[in-house]
């Protein structure tokens, strides 16, 4: 085994190595162990740092600093919140349902944990390879709605229960979408296991690779499933569930200390796994961007994309104004549904046109144009011009 | 039958029994998504990781949520001045126990002879091409069943238009 | 007892418990989840004879019971429409209400 392919597969070689010391009986429960403790470390730790990044993000667009106290250029930051919320004293409502008020934060967590199972995140790298690992992805993301219902609910407040339906609503009306984007990939490869599609994105042309995204169908499904992973985590600007000036904190209002660092958590893990899967499905998983880059190893290339859209939802966040609810809604049900059933179609008619430059122009044609009318339908002859400012003499 | 299965059996029928004896009805609610997700297992247990998959995502995704819905827009979850069994609850549980005997009579005085096979490995492209070919007709008409109910559910939930004032 | 069996028991146990609660709850809603319930009892009994029936490669267990959780979805979908569109009448979900046919 040559060097570069040694330290691509340090982990797996590690496990085995390790697992050589287990008595046989006991390997299978070992091997899981070691499969999923590394996950359960390296994903926690990324939360941390995301939220000192989109911290000191959101102060950069807004032209402020974010945080710069504690450690160098504030980035221990993570460290002293998460000694606050342990040390906060955890307040539950006298009239709050305690057990169920108990149970939703941790079953947000475990479901958005245990959707990491079916990720690769790196060659050789996942967890469990299941022949439908998609279908399980959606299906265990459908378990954070209920979570977040459950803790809307057995608050017993005003705010969070509106929160809670809000939250609920949006979730059911943009995995819909979510799901009918990620359709097209399985078209593409025939495929329902995650590890298969990324091997199906690993070759080469002339340097340059054959991730989905790079087709007409494969760069509509990326944006369409973009936006309805922004909308899934509940991140601006579909931030609805939560508003200062309407509803506060939304669902989570009256969770203090822990449990409501335990909700921040399951919120990135969601957004995480998510952005992994769209790295999976459309950005080539584990696979380097150039054939000459490949001697880098194929984690890093993961986390690196992972990094990347994190950095671009921080930018979104910090850019676009909020929607409205009824526009949320009507976004989903208006523009969302139409498009990922119409890129279904394009995808379909990529796979049957002959190979060449028709069917690029027949397939980009055939999203652009309804692009066009969807947009003038939802601007609904309103006339849009730059505001103009008028500023306190 | 391994230990895993019973495991799973319990967790089924307490959630399904909590569903249906619990006073609050998002309690019920609650329990009842235990209940679909030790039904859940219970396919994967048996083999049917497809099922197993649809059932949670089509029962807790779409139809635990829906119920968790309906119960806030009719205000039934609030503090209950009635009970929650209706007034006919003993006939009911009656004969749901004397069909539970009927069955569990007829079941184990039948003599079932499993085919002790090993655990068939289905793939999704299998489910895909059975699918597409031999069940394409009832696929269609599923699919249309669905647009339907979609359409029906719509228009029965639909407030009634407001009569313009005179 | 052989799996098969145990698996029939278990089925028709969730089966009487959904009838029980169809037939006694006073909640319309609750009664609909009763009969969600005794449709999954079906879906059990499917896919147990499948697994240990003579030829699991024809997949009819499978099958039935995907378009049987289809068709259950679109119940519960029509059923609560229906519920709600008779909370809107008769502000209330409680069956033992709904004992007129005069609205």
């Amino acid at each position: 085994m040559t060097t570069p392919d040694t330290i691509d597969q340090i982990f797996v070689i590690t496990k085995h190595w390790l697992l050589g010391y287990v008595p046989a009986p006991l390997q299978p429960i070992a091997s899981a162990i070691l499969s999923v403790l590394p996950v359960m470390g390296v994903f926690p730790l990324l939360f941390a740092i995301t939220t000192v990044l989109e911290r000191k993000g959101l102060g950069r667009i807004q032209n402020r600093y974010g945080p710069n106290r504690v450690g160098p250029a504030g980035f221990w930051q993570p460290a002293a919140d998460g000694i606050k919320s342990l040390t906060k004293e955890d307040v539950v409502p006298r009239n709050a349902d305690q057990i169920v008020h108990f149970l939703a934060p941790i079953v947000l967590v475990i479901a958005s944990f245990i959707v990491y199972a079916v990720l690769p995140i790196g060659r050789n790298m996942v967890i469990t390879d299941l022949n439908s690992g998609l279908l399980y992805f959606f299906a265990v993301g459908s378990m954070v709605e209920l979570s977040v219902f459950m803790a809307g609910w057995s608050s017993h407040s005003k705010y969070s229960l509106l929160g809670a339906m809000r939250a609920t609503a949006q979730m059911i009306s943009y995995e819909i979408p979510l799901v009918l984007a990620a359709v097209v990939v399985i078209m593409a490869t025939g495929s329902l296991s995650t590890v298969t599609i990324v091997n199906a994105q690993t070759g080469y042309t002339m340097g340059f690779p054959h991730w989905f995204v790079f087709t007409p169908w494969g760069f509509a499904g990326f944006i369409l499933f973009m936006i309805a992973a922004t909308a899934e985590s509940n991140r601006s600007p579909f931030d609805l569930p939560e508003g200062e000036s309407e509803i506060i904190a939304g669902y989570y209002i009256e969770y203090s200390g822990f449990k409501f660092a335990l909700f921040f958590l399951g919120e990135y893990l969601g957004m995480f796994a998510t952005s992994g899967l769209a790295i999976t499905l459309f950005l080539g998983g584990w696979a380097a961007p150039f054939s000459f880059l490949t001697w880098i190893p194929s984690y890093f290339w993961f986390f690196a994309k992972l990094l990347v859209i994190i950095g671009v939802f921080i930018w979104v966040r910090g850019t676009l104004p909020r929607l409205r609810q009824d526009q949320l809604m009507g976004f989903a049900w208006k523009f969302m549904l139409p498009m990922t059933l119409l890129n279904v179609f394009v995808a379909a008619a990529w796979h049957f046109l002959p190979t060449g430059i028709i069917r690029w122009a027949v397939c980009t044609a055939l999203l652009v144009i309804p692009f066009i009318v969807f947009s003038m339908g939802l601007k609904q002859n309103k006339k849009l011009q730059v505001r103009t400012y008028r500023f306190a003499e | 039958m391994s230990i895993v299965f019973f495991i799973l059996a319990a967790l089924t029928i307490t959630g399904t029994a909590a569903a249906m004896a619990l006073r609050n009805a998002v309690h019920c609610i609650l329990a009842l998504t235990l209940g679909f997700v030790g039904l859940a297992a219970l396919y994967l247990q048996l083999g049917a990781q497809f099922v197993g998959f649809t059932q949670i995502m089509v029962y807790i995704g779409a139809v635990a949520i829906l119920a968790v819905f309906a119960i806030m827009m009719t205000r039934s979850a609030g503090p209950h001045p009635q009970p929650a069994f209706s007034r006919t609850w003993r006939t009911g549980t009656l004969i749901a126990v004397i069909v539970f005997a009927v069955l569990a009579y007829a079941i184990s005085h039948t003599t079932l002879a499993p085919a002790t096979l090993p655990q068939p490995e289905v793939t999704v492209n299998q489910i895909g091409d059975t699918l597409m070919h031999q069940y394409a007709l009832p696929l269609e008409i599923l699919g249309l069943l669905l647009t339907a109910a979609l359409i029906g559910a719509v228009i029965v939930a639909m407030p009634a238009k407001q009569e313009a004032p005179q | 007892m052989n799996p098969l069996t145990t698996c029939l028991l278990l089925s028709a146990l969730l089966f009487s418990i959904g009838l029980a609660g169809a037939l006694s709850r006073r909640n319309a809603i609750l009664v609909l989840v009763g009969i969600e319930l005794m449709l999954n009892a079906a879906n059990l009994n499917f896919i147990a004879f499948w697994r240990y029936g003579p030829n699991p490669a024809a997949l009819t267990g499978v099958m039935f019971t995907l378009f049987s959780i289809g068709i259950a979805a679109a119940e519960a979908a029509v059923g609560l429409g229906i519920i709600l569109a008779v909370y809107r009448h008769t502000k209330s979900t409680d069956l033992d209400h709904m004992n007129s046919l005069k609205g």
